[in-house]
């Protein structure tokens, strides 16, 4: 990126934002949204650890038909934990509020977030949502499933009713987090920084941001309504209260198939970054991947019913779902080409943070191609609630989002804390949760395609042998994110010193000292060009 | 800083090579099966037990063929251009290619053309599968945690049993070959009779995968789903909507038996009970239903039940209603909710008959209805 105040903000003094106030305190109490995404990365780290933890628990009783390590009832509270701890405290969180805080002001050229204040109130939030939600654990643990559908999620039980609460406070953190973001995009940007010359990173944080403000509080209406109904009996969802069951899907996925782009468009925006640094080329069709991301959010309100295919609503609606939901796949297709059209005649680096946006784009064009058969509604009666489902989702969720959070954060490591990884042994890493990751859900498409559905304990004998080749991958990938933790703990401690900018990146976090002063650049940068200019 | 760079930029063109080979024995890993797979597609499939099954394969196996291409095209030309431009040294120039109109409108174009083909695809097929075809069995299916329940027009009622070796037998819904069956679905307390309020019906879904369709019962409403299997066999059921602890353990079974055995064994035990429009009529006496609708077409206070049913019922505030089991449901259960065109002088006449008349009743009332004509 073209600016004048280029080489002389790599200052050589050492103070930095991790040394500019000591004690556990002055992490708490920080307003400096590095510091806040360090503390969520550490938060989203162990809810990561936590929800792995549970993933391994089901994989391993689905190794063998019939009981395994335990019962059915456990087994329902461990993949309800499994998905609600991966959804609303790893994935959700995890790009927009770890790597988001931490580049989006910088990308800016700006010293902070628009609302500091707001900027920690929201990791409180996700810190005390968190809590409430897992205290449930004590009253017996949920066992709802984390789409807590209804009717079956109404029986008076404080599990449930700790759980939607927690999902409740939580939901601001998202909603805050979305707020800061469209007044810093707005108000905060340099002198000379466009909307044209935004990195795609910010576009893709500010579209997420727009689905942020607008679908979340539609969510903690839903689980509102539906702990009222635990608490008090009234019939919002109950039909024997003239309540109607399917009312709470229509509520639920009204929130939560915008929340899925949510987890994945900030992905898109780390994955832009990364071809464009690591190919060393300007990103191809700038405007296409950016206006492609607002396109996608637009559209995204739109599509809830393609959850609900089955669910007992109309023909017709199921057939307008249907319609818009193939919409959605062209401007996500665009950015696929784009990224392709990228590489060509550039100068590839196969650095880890690269290996992993070429494992995302892998791994993400099989689950988007899954899921146009999804949209496709004949053919979604059968795959519906099956095993095919899950594995699409995983595909885009793990092979897309979880990819690019591992690929941003080897990227950006240097950045934050001035050192470099094993970039070797961060390869190994890929190389297992890779490998790994298609070795879990590969099988479970033809697992969902021969009609297993989703949720079960028990199968027949026949998913045995598919269901135990699963099973081995979830262990590899467990592997690979032991050994990418080993990396960057190593790196923490002993890693070499980074400077400004090891990689070659031409966005403006990039010419300031790694890890960045406590106001990010001495002098204000004043930019002159648009992004990733490698000429 | 440089010196950073180069020395990244030394160590990856040494390595970067063995690592994109490691990445392509990956992909031709997962390629492999799904290249198999596209040969013959059905392969993933159960073996397709209906016409409408065969359908939904042909759509699956156009898709399946589509993504294969697309899957190579995209991710087959990234492989090539990170093979054919790998970073010599960390001065590598590189070309400098904002965008290209043409080439962006192509690969919009081309995949919402496909996008929407199989949108059309979809929706015909689809439509299809939501229309009954004339002359279909009708059988009614209550759902439970955790077990399907299946009750015939003669009357006659499958649950699940004990096998001869004491195992648990699941429900089986015994139905004859070729022949359209429509299942009319709902979903029930464990205990009729229960006033636990943690007893309450939930959400399940039928899901017959050799015939590629499936549907949720949906507490509080009726819903269908129709299937025509084409040769005699068991097919299994699952339930494919969480329901609890039990969830994977509700299956039952469908066997579909050549027409003429198919009435031998409906006629056998248990076949000699009240039919349920029989059950229905004797309900509608017994209720004294009778006082107020007629079944000769009358008009009394309340609306005749001749010709009732399928009919469009113009209903107080202008409204109008198609008859249907869930209308006749709803009325029996809260007569207030809608009443029919120039009835309102009867308002509030009716008793709520909400937790004092079965499930199983209702359906019978809804059959009796059925049958006049």
């Amino acid at each position: 990126m073209g600016t004048t105040a280029g080489a002389h903000t790599a200052n050589h003094s050492d103070s930095n934002y991790l040394n500019h106030e000591k004690g556990l305190w002055s992490w708490l109490s920080t307003l400096d949204h590095k510091r806040i995404g360090i503390l969520y990365f550490i938060t989203v780290a162990v809810f990561f650890l936590v929800g792995g933890i549970f993933a391994l628990l089901i994989r391993t009783e689905l190794f063998s038909a019939g009981p395994t390590i335990m019962s059915a009832e456990q087994y329902a509270r461990v993949m309800t934990y499994h998905g609600a701890v991966m959804v609303f405290l790893v994935i959700i969180p995890g790009i927009p509020a770890f790597l988001g805080n931490f580049i989006l002001p910088m990308h800016l050229g700006a010293k902070d977030v628009a609302f500091p204040r707001l900027n920690l109130a929201s990791w409180y939030c996700l810190i005390i949502g968190a809590a409430i939600a897992l205290s449930s654990l004590f009253f017996g643990g949920a066992d709802t499933g984390w789409t807590f559908y209804t009717p079956y999620s109404i029986k008076h039980a404080p599990a449930v009713i700790c759980m939607v609460l927690g999902v409740f406070v939580a939901g601001f953190s998202s909603i805050l987090t979305g707020l800061n973001f469209i007044v810093t995009t707005h108000k905060l940007r340099a002198p000379g920084m466009t909307m044209n010359r935004i990195p795609l990173f910010v576009w893709a944080l500010y579209s997420t941001a727009i689905i942020q403000v607008l679908a979340t509080p539609v969510l903690a209406i839903t689980v509102l309504l539906l702990a009222m109904e635990n608490v008090f009996g009234i019939g919002f969802f109950d039909p024997a209260l003239g309540g109607d069951p399917v009312l709470f899907q229509h509520f639920f996925w009204f929130y939560s198939h915008p929340a899925v782009y949510i987890m994945i468009l900030p992905a898109f925006g780390v994955i832009s970054e990364l071809i464009a640094t690591f190919a060393k080329k300007t990103i191809f069709g700038y405007t296409a991947i950016a206006y492609s991301s607002l396109a996608i959010a637009a559209v995204s309100f739109f599509v809830w019913g393609h959850h609900m295919f089955v669910s007992g609503q109309s023909e017709i609606a199921g057939i307008v779902f249907s319609f818009i939901t193939m919409l959605v796949g062209v401007p996500t297709a665009i950015k696929l080409f784009n990224w392709t059209a990228t590489l060509y005649k550039g100068s590839i680096n196969l650095s880890s943070p690269m290996l992993y946006a070429l494992g995302f784009m892998f791994l993400f064009t099989i689950g988007g191609v899954t899921g146009i058969f999804l949209a496709t509604i004949a053919v979604d009666v059968h795959f519906h609630d099956t095993y095919f489902v899950v594995a699409h989702f995983h595909y885009v969720m793990v092979g897309g989002t979880l990819m690019a959070i591992m690929g941003g954060i080897y990227y950006w490591f240097p950045k934050m804390f001035g050192k470099l990884v094993n970039d070797a042994w961060a390869r190994v890493s890929f190389f297992f949760i890779f490998v790994g990751f298609n070795v879990t859900f590969y099988p479970q498409f033809v697992l969902g395609s021969l009609g297993m559905p989703r949720r079960y304990f028990d199968y027949l004998p026949e998913y045995e042998h598919l269901n135990r080749v699963s099973t081995i991958g979830a262990y590899l990938i467990g592997m690979g994110f032991i050994v990418a933790t080993i990396t960057i703990i190593h790196g923490l401690l002993r890693g070499k010193p980074a400077g400004p900018n090891p990689w070659g990146g031409t966005t403006l976090e990039w010419i300031t000292a790694s890890p960045p002063p406590h106001e990010n650049f001495l002098e204000t940068p004043i930019v002159t060009a648009g992004p990733y200019e490698h000429r | 800083m440089n010196f950073n760079q180069q020395a990244i930029g030394k160590t990856i063109s040494r390595v970067a090579g063995t690592w994109a080979a490691g990445i392509g024995a990956t992909a031709a890993a997962v390629m492999l099966p799904l290249a198999t797979a596209s040969a013959a597609a059905s392969t993933f499939m159960p073996p397709a037990a209906t016409k409408t099954a065969g359908e939904v394969d042909s759509i699956y196996a156009f898709l399946l063929i589509t993504s294969l291409i697309s899957f190579v095209l995209l991710i087959g030309g990234m492989f090539w251009f990170v093979y054919k431009y790998q970073r010599r040294s960390a001065n590598d120039k590189t070309a400098y290619i904002t965008h290209d109109h043409t080439l962006e409108f192509v690969w919009s174009f081309i995949p919402f053309v496909i996008f929407m083909f199989v949108f059309v695809w979809g929706w015909k097929v689809y439509h299809d599968m939501r229309t009954v075809p004339d002359g279909a069995l009708e059988v009614q299916v209550m759902a439970k945690k955790w077990d399907w329940r299946f009750m015939y027009k003669s009357g006659k009622v499958v649950t699940a049993g004990l096998d001869d070796k004491g195992q648990r037998a699941p429900a089986t819904l015994v139905i004859p070959a070729g022949r359209p069956v429509k299942l009319i679905m709902g979903s029930e307390k464990i205990n009729e009779a229960s006033t636990d309020p943690l007893d309450r019906p939930v959400l399940h879904s039928f899901f017959l995968p050799s015939a590629r369709i499936k549907q949720d019962v949906v507490p509080g409403r009726y819903t269908t789903l129709w299937f025509n299997l084409d040769q005699p066999g068991d097919y299994w059921v699952f339930c494919a909507e969480f329901c609890g602890a039990g969830h994977s353990a509700m299956k039952a079974l469908v066997r579909a038996v050549p027409e003429a055995e198919f009435d031998t064994w409906l006629a056998a035990e248990g076949g000699g009970a009240l039919t349920l429009a029989d059950r229905g009529r004797q309900l509608y006496a017994a209720n004294a239903c009778i006082g107020c609708h007629t079944a000769d077409g009358s008009k009394s206070v309340g609306p005749s039940f001749k010709g009732l049913w399928g009919r469009e019922e113009k209903i107080e505030g202008g409204q109008v209603v198609k008859v249907d089991e869930d209308y006749i449901r709803e009325s029996i259960l809260d007569p207030n909710a809608k009443i029919a065109g120039g009835y309102a002088a009867s308002k509030g006449v009716m008793p709520v008959f909400a937790g004092t008349i079965s499930e199983d009743d209702i359906k019978a009332i809804i059959e009796f209805i059925k049958t006049l004509k």
